[in-house]
């Protein structure tokens, strides 16, 4: 059980003009499960492997246990590491994978069984101990590969878009087990995905990463309500925030023509408004939509269509009767404001409402 | 596809019968007297001194000496061939573990250099190679035998590609499970290799063992002679009226063939057994 400290981070490859990350400042408590999240080229792995030593860091300090580990070996950093592709050794037995570690660490026998069989029944993978990899299933090599770092009871694990390569039923009944096996050791986790609904729904605090720095860091919720910033609030959720530009005065919000705001801080010029799809509810007063076309999905329907000629997604009731013309409303509360030349949040509301808004 | 198509079979009759022909009169000659074949030729029957030709080559003392029998021979063609084997997979190894896993200065110049020496066979460095055996004093040695010809651009070649295609992640597992460069590469790289190992082997066994131009340079003593001089040995007496030993030569050249076949078997197996069933 340990903190992970991450200060300044930076890691620039020989010869690349910019830093691939940068500034990466992150402090990961005792048994918390945090998962990096951004799109593919973020630095969010490279970020994860300077931790785990695989990669080296040239600029910065990692501490892991408070412990200063810049130029400790891998195997002496006391992480345990999950792989894409399981990187399970072919010519060994589950069993021989999963005590390799141990061996080479100099466990004794007795140990080396006993914690063996524990993380195999644990992970019900006891009657496949005798087998090689290659005659298991994805999820079940998957386990080995969580098995594996289970046996080596580390300060932290490190996981690297472990379920990237299962199956949609499988990756979502994995990503349970991966959070119950979790809570249960309590062991500090970094977790690296693209996924933002795998992100949501495992992260005790989500870290959001852009261009290899650091967008936002927050509870799922928190994140979710109160996007820092334009890149976030298009990456997560699901469908993406409606982000649409707009015009902004002392009297309110406006897109279109249309005021959707009046909020307690006057702003003035153009600004991007975000529209949650959820948020809009079809009313007799309010933005003039014309549809488009209708994703059903069951539980709801989301609506595409256009708002003064710009591109709009709304998630409706799928009992709700649709016409070619609504009108949208949206609770003032609801509307997100970014500048719209940097994309960064503005806050309209005061804190103290803000905090009220957040369900902890 | 289970239908049989008497023209496939018929084109892989004949090619068996082709590459066997050979085989078979060679196996066949080699049972019937010198003189019988001096007189009548080649024979795809078989004669009646089967035994005691195979016995004669084996055991009866020979050459210039006295001393060397078959059986002395095959043992040497047997150690030049393993020695050959094996230190070759060694050497290409190590080397290519160096190239694909460490990283040092001009280590794709240095892998280019070895590649393009095996544009170079024995021959064109055969006369610098003798001398510095020869002032190395190994000539008429096993060592001055096998230790030159260990360097192998082509087993060194073959390890690096395969090396290049285990996944890094496998590296990355195994130094976060606290193995070090020779653990990884004693624990994981070697059994992976397995399949490789008895590819190379395959190779470079039968080509030591069909080694000519090298021994007959390096050893100059008759104990070190292996088959393939043997078999030249005996087609050497045309003295006065004699007539050469012919089956005695190709009941050597037929036992010379065994021990290839033997391992090419046994290596093939292996070889495809590790093709069908390894995922890296």
């Amino acid at each position: 059980m340990a903190s992970i400290t991450l200060t300044n981070v930076s890691k620039t490859y020989s010869g690349a003009a910019a830093p691939s990350v940068a500034e990466i400042d992150l402090t990961v408590a005792d048994g918390e499960f945090i998962v990096l999240v951004g799109p593919s080229g973020c630095g969010k792995s490279t970020l994860l492997r300077m931790v785990a030593g695989l990669e080296e860091i040239t600029g910065g300090e990692v501490r892991i246990a408070d412990r200063l580990v810049n130029r400790v070996d891998p195997a002496d950093r006391d992480i345990a590491m999950v792989f894409q592709n399981y990187a399970l050794y072919p010519h060994m037995t589950v069993r021989e994978n999963m005590a390799y570690g141990l061996k080479n660490r100099k466990t004794p026998k007795a140990e080396i069984a006993a914690r063996v069989a524990e993380a195999a029944r644990m992970l019900e993978l006891s009657p496949y101990l005798d087998r090689k990899p290659r005659a298991l299933s994805g999820g079940q090599r998957q386990r080995v590969a969580m098995g594996r770092a289970v046996v080596r009871q580390p300060a932290a694990f490190l996981f690297d878009e472990p379920l990237s390569n299962l199956d949609a039923k499988l990756r979502v009944s994995m990503r349970g087990e991966i959070r119950r096996l979790q809570r249960r050791l309590g062991t500090t986790s970094l977790y690296v995905t693209h996924d933002q609904l795998e992100a949501m729904t495992l992260a005790d605090r989500l870290v959001v990463l852009n261009a290899g720095r650091i967008e936002q860091v927050g509870a799922p919720l928190e994140i979710y309500h109160h996007p820092a910033s334009t890149f976030v609030a298009s990456f997560i959720g699901a469908p993406a925030m409606n982000l649409l530009d707009g015009q902004s005065d002392a009297a309110g919000l406006y897109i279109g023509g249309h005021r959707v705001a009046h909020p307690e801080r006057p702003l003035s010029g153009p600004v991007t408004i975000g529209l949650r799809a959820e948020d809009l509810v079809p009313a007799a007063e309010g933005l003039p939509f014309r549809t488009d076309f209708v994703e059903e999905l069951g539980a709801q329907r989301l609506v595409h269509g256009h708002v003064d000629g710009q591109p709009l997604v709304v998630a409706m009731d799928p009992a709700a009767s649709l016409a070619a013309e609504l009108r949208l409303a949206i609770a003032p509360d609801r509307v997100h404001v970014f500048r719209t030349d940097t994309g960064r949040r503005i806050e309209t509301a005061p804190a103290s409402a803000r905090t009220a808004l957040v369900p902890a | 596809m289970t239908r049989i198509r008497p023209l496939d079979h018929l084109i892989l009759i004949l090619g068996c019968l082709f590459m066997l022909a050979p085989v078979a009169v060679a196996i066949m000659t080699s049972t019937h007297t010198a003189a019988d074949i001096h007189v009548n030729g080649l024979s795809l029957a078989p004669g009646g001194h089967g035994i005691e030709t195979y016995q004669t080559v084996l055991t009866k003392r020979g050459g210039f000496t006295g001393q060397v029998t078959g059986a002395t021979m095959a043992m040497n063609s047997l150690i030049l061939g393993l020695g050959f084997a094996i230190g070759k997979i060694v050497l290409s190894m190590l080397a290519a573990y160096a190239l694909v896993y460490f990283r040092f200065r001009f280590a794709t110049a240095m892998f280019w250099v070895i590649f393009t020496t095996l544009l170079l066979p024995l021959e064109v460095r055969i006369m610098p190679s003798y001398q510095v055996m020869s002032e190395l004093h190994l000539l008429n040695t096993y060592t001055g035998l096998i230790l030159p010809l260990l360097a192998s651009a082509t087993g060194t070649f073959y390890f690096r590609q395969f090396f290049k295609a285990v996944p890094d992640e496998l590296l990355e597992a195994a130094r976060i499970d606290g193995a070090g460069p020779v653990k990884f590469f004693i624990d994981i790289l070697l059994p992976l290799s397995k399949t490789m190992m008895a590819a190379i082997f395959i190779i470079m066994f039968v080509y030591g063992w069909n080694q000519y131009l090298w021994p007959m340079l390096m050893t100059t003593e008759e104990r070190f002679f292996t088959l393939m001089r043997g078999i030249k040995q005996i087609l050497q007496v045309w003295v006065g009226s004699q007539i050469p030993d012919y089956n005695q030569a190709f009941a050597l050249a037929v036992l010379a063939l065994l021990p290839p076949v033997l391992v090419v078997v046994v290596f093939q197996r292996w070889f495809i057994k590790g093709l069908t069933e390894s995922d890296k």
